[in-house]
Parts: structure tokens; C-alpha cells; sequence
């Protein structure tokens, strides 16, 4: 066998082998998808979004209100997150560039970006919980701000960091200060950049369960009161999903797919948003 | 060695003396000394690595934003040390205006790439802005290409029309000076020439320091000429002195092309 020969068999062996490993990760991904949908569709009803979640044993029943719970958590921890994780990264891509400081900060955020979300979910316990005597949907949103704010500094960090640093020189010299061109030029070049970030960091906290238990707990009932505990998608599927109840492990099923679809449709629009960075 | 002092003809607006450039520790400019003067065109010429864009980049302390590089010695704009720590560099660079080698639209409207340096120093009515924004795309021979999709994207524009766009936003804050380096090279022919006679225009009201890698150009465009090699400037004179009868030899070498 001559060596172009061989190269070529190396080739297709190569390709083969990686094609083998898509279908692998592929066949995982849709079984999940698949189970999900198969599992969870037939709960996704009108009853679904309206009624709240039943008591042990009643029969029909809804998620309302760990819905409502869930989105009311998501939307402070989004509230929170966006603006500490975009000025942190800020800080760290246009101002402390060099200072020690921001290369703490840079290491810590590292740290924290791989942090296991049970720990968060026990140091707010023990900050927040503990000290003011009960669960709230505060003490949830502000676990779920800890580890999404990373997600977020880093992504800010690294969009600005493509910045061509003439673009950054055409600012200075017109005599803008370095907050204006961090904020008007700089970062409104990576609008859609850090979008996406902000938009992955809230697909990544949507399903995060374990801070939840230690933080928001849940609540059977309807509230919107973010200062007691309050339902939450991720805590009812874990709950319900082990119940003896089949209305229960259904509605489980329908929860898990309503969380899936959220960070699907997250996941499609920071693409979509990513592909047309382009566009100003 | 110590650089020629060169006497020129006319009001100097910038005065340098005796200025060292250094990038960590190597030495990027040796003992410059020279003056530009007012409401002409000086052309800094030489071969790469001579320092002449770094000399351009001390006029308005572009340094300052790489830490390592610093200057010493003097350069007096107005009876001030740019140099000066305690001189704020906002101020000197709204005076001191700069366009690049690649054009640099920033990512917003046409007008508010202009719009965005103005606002930083005054404050202007909407009306009064709206003429301010038509005033500079008119001195930057834009206007008639742009001025019915003002709230277009700067990034829509050709190379050329960027770089003018870039010339707009520089002028349109009213500095006393415009620094070009190498404002052409990355442009085709024709824009090119629009940007030449643009030059031509300005220099009336503008003072206009200009990098340029093309020795044709600053003939065409300069009245002053600089000439840098290895961080020195070797001979600095009128244009067509210099491009004639240049005084030093290096300088004869390397306009007439023998040079490495």
C-alpha cells in the first residue's frame, strides 16, 4: 500500500469514527427528547397553565403556580444578573486589564463558573436562610444570580476582549472618556455577543434545581409573594417525579418538557441573535 | 547625536523638543526636535519601523493606553507640555484629532458616529446639531453620498466613504489639529484622490500631520516633510527642498528608492 493510499483509508477511518460519535451524542439527545415529549405532551393541557398543584391524592391539577414561581424567580435573577455581570466584565476587559485586583476577580469568577450548584445553593442557605429564619423566593433568585453572574462576566470579558483595539484608539481620540467608550462604543460592538451570554446564563439557571431546594423551597399553593417560599418548576418535577401519584409524575413529565422547550428557545434565539452580530 | 533643530517659516502650533519614546526598554524615538506649523501640511515619511507613527501617536498621548510606553522631553501645544501628567489627555485629544490606517466606523448611525464626539464637549439643540452633522460631512466630501440615510449603519458605507466618514467625526469636534496616519493605504485609487483633495481643503482651516508610506503622496499633499529613520528624524524641511535637493544622504537614498 503506497502512502496516498494509506493516508486515504486514515481518513475515512477518521471520519467514521467521528460520525460515530455524532450519532452517539445524537441517538442520547434525541431518547431524552423523544422520552420527554412521548412522556410529558399528553400533560400540556389548559388545565396545565391554569390550576395550581394538587393536593396528595386529588386527582387533575396543574403547575400554575410553580410557573408563575419560576418566572417570577427567573425574571429578578435576569434583572439582577445583567447589569452586575455586564459592568463586572466591564471592569475587567476595558479598565483592570493589568491591576491585581481584576486578576483576582478573573480567577474567582473562574471559580465560581465551576462551582457545583448545590454549594451555592447551601452558602445562600446558610447566608440568607438561615439568618433571616425561612425560605423566600428572594433568597432563590439570589442563588441563581450567583451562579448565573459568572456565566455572564465572562462572556462580557471575552466578547469585549475581540474588540480590535483600533476601534477602541478611534474612541480615545476624539476625547471620549473610558466610561463612554466602554459603554457606547465598545460594548455596542458586541451588543449581540453579550446578549447571547446573558441569554445562555438564564437557559443554564432555568433548570437548576438543587439551589432551589435550599433556597426558594417550593409551595403548594399560588403565590407571587417573592419574601415566602414560592412554587418553582425545577422543585415540583423533583418532587413529583418520585411521588406514588400517576396525576402527579404526569404533571412532572409535562414540567420537564416545559423547562426543556424554555432553554431550547433560549438556545435558538442567542443563535440566531449570533448569527446576525453583524447588523447593528 | 542631537537632531537638527529645523527653522520653519510661519507660526509653529506644536513645538517639539527633545523627545524620547519608549516602548519598555527599547528606545522607539531618539532626540526629536522639531516644530509643525499652523494651517499647513507636514508629512512624516520613512521606512517601517522608523518611528514616524509613533511620533504621531505622542501628539495626542495615544500612548497612554498601553502601559510600558512612555515619552520624555517636550512637546508644547499653546505654552503646555502635552507631556505634561497632569495635562488632561480628553481635553488634548478633542483638540488634537486623529484618523487611522483602517477605517474605523464605530457601531451606530452615520449620524451618530458623528454626533457621539460632539456631545462629549457641547451641547447642542437637535437643530443646531442636525447643522453641525451636515457642516462636517460637508467639509469630508460626504454629504451628497450619505445625506439620505443618516440613520443608516457606519459600517453599511464603502472603505472609502468609512474613511471620510472617520475624517467627518474627527473635524466635527473642531480640533485645531488633524493627525492622518497612513489615512490612504488601506483605500483604492479613487478614494484615495478624494481623500488628497479633502487634505487640500482642510489645511486652511485645520493643521494636518500626516503618516504616509508613499513618497508621492506627501510631495503632492505637504508643505513640510519629515524624514525618520530608526527612530531619528534626518532631515526636515519644505516639501519640494526636501524631495529636490535633499541635504543628507540617507535622505536621497531613500526617496530616490535605493534604499533597503
Amino acid at each position: 500500500m503506497n502512502l496516498y493510499s494509506r493516508r486515504l483509508w486514515v481518513n475515512r477511518i477518521g471520519i467514521a469514527l467521528s460520525m460515530l460519535a455524532m450519532v452517539l451524542g445524537l441517538v442520547a439527545l434525541m431518547w431524552i427528547l423523544w422520552t420527554l415529549f412521548s412522556k410529558g405532551f399528553s400533560a400540556l393541557n389548559w388545565d396545565f397553565f391554569t390550576h395550581d398543584t394538587p393536593a396528595p391524592g386529588s386527582a387533575g391539577g396543574g403547575l400554575r403556580n410553580a410557573i408563575v414561581g419560576s418566572l417570577m424567580i427567573l425574571g429578578v435573577t435576569t434583572l439582577v444578573s445583567t447589569p452586575v455581570g455586564i459592568l463586572a466584565g466591564i471592569y475587567l476587559a476595558e479598565y483592570g486589564s493589568t491591576s491585581k485586583f481584576a486578576a483576582v476577580t478573573r480567577f474567582v469568577t473562574d471559580i465560581m463558573l465551576s462551582a457545583p450548584s448545590i454549594v451555592v445553593g447551601l452558602f445562600v442557605y446558610a447566608l440568607v436562610v438561615a439568618t433571616t429564619g425561612g425560605f423566600s423566593g428572594w433568597a432563590g433568585s439570589l442563588a441563581l444570580c450567583l451562579i448565573a453572574i459568572p456565566v455572564v462576566v465572562r462572556t462580557t470579558e471575552n466578547m469585549l476582549r475581540l474588540v480590535p483595539s483600533s476601534l477602541r484608539e478611534a474612541a480615545f481620540a476624539i476625547g471620549a472618556p473610558r466610561w463612554q467608550v466602554s459603554l457606547k462604543v465598545t460594548l455596542r460592538a458586541v451588543k449581540a455577543g453579550v446578549v447571547t451570554g446573558i441569554l445562555l446564563a438564564i437557559a443554564r439557571v432555568t433548570g437548576e434545581t438543587a439551589p432551589l431546594l435550599f433556597t426558594a423551597l417550593n409551595n403548594q399553593f399560588f403565590s407571587a409573594d417573592m419574601s415566602k417560599p414560592i412554587g418553582n418548576l425545577p422543585v415540583v418535577i423533583y418532587q413529583f417525579a418520585m411521588s406514588p401519584y400517576d396525576n402527579w409524575v404526569k404533571l412532572a413529565w409535562g414540567g420537564a418538557l416545559l423547562i426543556a422547550m424554555l432553554v431550547l428557545g433560549l438556545n435558538i434565539v442567542a443563535r440566531v441573535l449570533f448569527r446576525n452580530k453583524s447588523s447593528v | 547625536m542631537s537632531a537638527p533643530t529645523p527653522t520653519i517659516p510661519g507660526d509653529a502650533i506644536l513645538v517639539v523638543r527633545d523627545l524620547n519614546f519608549y516602548y519598555g526598554d527599547f528606545r522607539g524615538l531618539t532626540n526629536v526636535s522639531l516644530n509643525i506649523a499652523k494651517s499647513k501640511v507636514t508629512a512624516f515619511i520613512g521606512p517601517s519601523g522608523c518611528g514616524k507613527s509613533t511620533l504621531l501617536r505622542t501628539f495626542n498621548r495615544m500612548y497612554d493606553l498601553y502601559p510600558g510606553q512612555r515619552a520624555e522631553g517636550q512637546i508644547n501645544f499653546h505654552g503646555k507640555n502635552l507631556l505634561d501628567k497632569k495635562q488632561d489627555v480628553n481635553l488634548v485629544r478633542a483638540k488634537i484629532g486623529m484618523v487611522f490606517q483602517k477605517p474605523t466606523p464605530f457601531p451606530m448611525t452615520i449620524f451618530e458616529n458623528i454626533a457621539f464626539g460632539v456631545r462629549l464637549y457641547e451641547r447642542l439643540s437637535s437643530s443646531e446639531m442636525d447643522d453641525r452633522i451636515e457642516w462636517a460631512l460637508k467639509k469630508a466630501a460626504l454629504w451628497g453620498e450619505v445625506k439620505d440615510k443618516l440613520q443608516q449603519s457606519g459600517l453599511s458605507l464603502s472603505g472609502g466613504q468609512q474613511q471620510r466618514l472617520c475624517i467627518a467625526r474627527a473635524i466635527a469636534v473642531k480640533p485645531e489639529i488633524v493627525l492622518l496616519d497612513e489615512p490612504t493605504s488601506a483605500l483604492d485609487p479613487i478614494s484615495t484622490a478624494k481623500i488628497e483633495e479633502l487634505i487640500n481643503e482642510l489645511k486652511s482651516e485645520y493643521t494636518i500631520a500626516i503618516v504616509t508610506h508613499n513618497m508621492q503622496q506627501a510631495a503632492r499633499i505637504s508643505d513640510f516633510t519629515a524624514f525618520m529613520y530608526l527612530g531619528e528624524l534626518i532631515e526636515f524641511g519644505k516639501t519640494d527642498t526636501l524631495f529636490i535637493k535633499p541635504a543628507k544622504q540617507q535622505t536621497e537614498d531613500y526617496i530616490t528608492g535605493r534604499f533597503g
